[in-house]
């Protein structure tokens, strides 16, 4: 049967990080995952709003995962903040009393949520649903020889209680990933960590030390890229590596690809389609030497 | 079975350099991390050093990491580790200095806890004649709301999976935070707002990174993130406004209800406007984002039925 989703993008990968959004329908294309995108659907509140105001951000998500259970489909997310944050919603918005007090907020909207709906990110569609046998046999330009190192961001990781998928502290479905396409994973500890994004803007110094303890240790363990599936992560370890350069007093230069964009490549599409352009550190080479053009 | 177990050594008194020394013994399938290590002090090797006492996961004693993760040695089944991850290896706690291999040096951590003053006062004219005649009353909310915290063990994991400690000594570290708020949460304390206004400084709650890895290894499920999270709102309820941290919520919040979105061009912008040097440190930066189409309209059209998020929003915020 063919895969359809309620395609939940995101904040960033409608702004800053528009080659997501882009990378991730041209894999759906590919792969015959059919997306419906919830236009209408709001910020997730990315753990922020909800540090002020945690009702708020519950509600905001009730009201976009009723829009996915309208269409009678699960979610897919293609961040890994987003999946934490709605992930956790959604748990708290199974007990009765809780998900009875938010809709009363949702009455006159779009409609209420009725607790039905399932969120799964991009990565888990992949590994669970699509299934890595047969992301295998879809690719056309196997990754032969690239050493990929997964950072997976914090919040689809922890907590755990709220996401169970990965085991938090050795999570494999990233490396499965990143067999399947044919290339090979790297091992370093930051690959659990966190990027430090949250607080980049208040505190960038740390951020950065954060930022290039983990690209460092990536690279000195062989890394050739990193791979991410959360734009977030992206943004500090893509956007940003220029500053972590000048914190660290090194230069690093290593490529970070979103998700879809490694798995792109491997399924033969072109540094266009991916946006890979759009990447800051030097990705066009990394094609390049993949083979794609 | 029969199983292998890397325990670091090292001694630095005596100028020893931590190594992994690998240890094979035979043990009963579900013995724990720590009884493993307790028979092989008895029968192996008894200068290995480790703290322990009450095996069960009460006193907070034996935490250490275990194949990289900050917990408890009593609350931890060799057989889970390795098939987890196919080896068991013991470390110290981090980001307190080693005494000898599996014992740390805890007065980091001590000195942490003792700076947020984690006791509840009370203005000593108000302070009940002893002997008080009965205890003070609570109502179940406000016990609740302490309830998290107050189940802290000090066992440390969450200092040493802590990892803005990894990069910051100032840092005051989860487990701190969390004994904070637990005062701060406690009716009978008269010291709030200035608790409060200590900890909005460097090395307080906004340093936090909201990473989880504290929340993830408590082993009483105390969730000190959640506590620091508690304390920003406290804060900025209790008008403490004047820090980066708050803005960016505060904003955050007012972009949102605007668009319907975060619009990511515009949310620096409202960092940085009010700190010209910070302006000029982010102009490089914000060309090279344009050159490779990542510099988001700072205007932006809001999402279709934004009506309906402003609702919700305007709502919760009465």
């Amino acid at each position: 049967m063919k895969l359809k989703y309620a395609y939940y993008t995101g904040c960033a990968a409608k702004g800053v990080c528009p080659e997501l959004d882009q990378a991730t329908q041209a894999v759906a294309r590919a792969l015959d995952i059919e997306l419906i995108e919830l236009t209408a659907a709001s910020c997730c509140g990315a753990g922020v709003i909800g540090e002020l105001e945690y009702d708020t951000q519950l509600a905001m998500n009730a009201r976009n995962l009723a829009m996915a259970e309208q269409l009678g489909l699960n979610m897919m997310t293609i961040c890994g903040t987003c999946q934490g944050v709605i992930s956790r919603a959604n748990v708290a918005l199974q007990h009765t009393a809780t998900r009875d007090r938010i809709n009363q907020g949702l009455i006159g909207n779009g409609g209420i949520y009725k607790g039905t709906t399932g969120v799964l990110h991009l990565l888990w569609v992949l590994v669970k649903e699509f299934g890595l046998a047969r992301l295998e046999q879809a690719v056309t330009h196997p990754l032969t020889g690239l050493r990929v190192g997964p950072f997976y961001g914090c919040y689809i990781l922890r907590p755990s209680e709220y996401l169970g998928f990965d085991d938090p502290y050795n999570p494999r479905s990233l490396e499965g990933v990143i067999r399947a396409l044919g290339a090979e994973p790297v091992d370093y500890s930051g690959r659990t960590k966190c990027c430090g994004f949250p607080i980049v803007l208040e505190n960038e110094s740390n951020a950065m030390k954060m930022v290039g303890a983990h690209l460092l240790e990536a690279k000195g363990n062989g890394a050739d890229c990193l791979v991410t599936p959360c734009p977030l992560c992206h943004m500090n370890l893509d956007l940003y590596q220029g500053k972590a350069e000048q914190e660290m007093h090194r230069k690093i230069g290593l490529p970070i690809l979103h998700l879809p964009q490694l798995v792109g490549l491997a399924l033969g599409l072109g540094p266009e389609a991916l946006g890979l352009r759009r990447n800051m550190v030097d990705a066009m080479q990394l094609a390049a030497d993949v083979g794609a053009t | 079975m029969r199983i292998e177990i890397e325990i670091e050594r090292s001694n630095p008194a005596e100028g020893q350099p931590a190594r992994f020394e690998t240890f094979r013994v035979e043990v009963p399938r579900h013995i724990t991390v720590l009884d493993t290590l307790i028979k092989l002090k008895n029968e192996v090797d008894g200068s290995i050093t480790f703290r322990r006492s009450c095996r069960s996961a009460i006193c907070g004693s034996c935490a250490m990491r275990i194949n990289g993760r900050s917990g408890l040695a009593c609350d931890t089944l060799v057989e889970d580790e390795l098939h987890r991850f196919g080896h068991l290896r013991v470390q110290p706690l981090a980001h307190m200095p080693v005494m000898r291999d599996l014992a740390v040096d805890m007065q980091p951590f001590w000195n942490r806890v003792e700076a947020v003053n984690p006791w509840v006062e009370t203005a000593p004219e108000r302070e009940p004649a002893w002997p008080v005649e009965r205890e003070t009353l609570m109502d179940q909310a406000a016990v609740d709301e302490m309830d998290d915290t107050s189940k802290c063990i000090m066992c440390m994991a969450c200092f040493s999976a802590c990892e803005v400690s990894d990069v910051d000594t100032r840092f005051l570290g989860p487990a701190a935070l969390a004994k904070a708020y637990r005062v701060v949460a406690d009716p009978r304390d008269e010291r709030k707002q200035e608790r409060l206004t200590a900890l909005n400084e460097v090395g307080g709650y906004w340093d936090c990174t909201r990473c989880n890895q504290c929340v993830q290894a408590c082993p009483k499920d105390v969730k000190p993130m959640e506590a620091i999270v508690h304390l920003r709102r406290e804060a900025i309820n209790a008008g403490l406004t004047n820090t980066a941290g708050s803005r960016h919520i505060t904003e955050f919040i007012k972009i949102v209800r605007s668009e319907g979105r975060l619009n990511e061009g515009r949310m620096p912008l409202k960092m940085v406007l009010s700190d010209p040097k910070k302006l000029l440190s982010v102009l490089p930066l914000a060309v090279d984002m344009l050159r490779h189409g990542k510099l988001p309209s700072p205007i932006h059209p809001p999402i279709p039925r934004v009506k309906e998020v402003r609702r919700i929003m305007d709502k919760k915020a009465k």
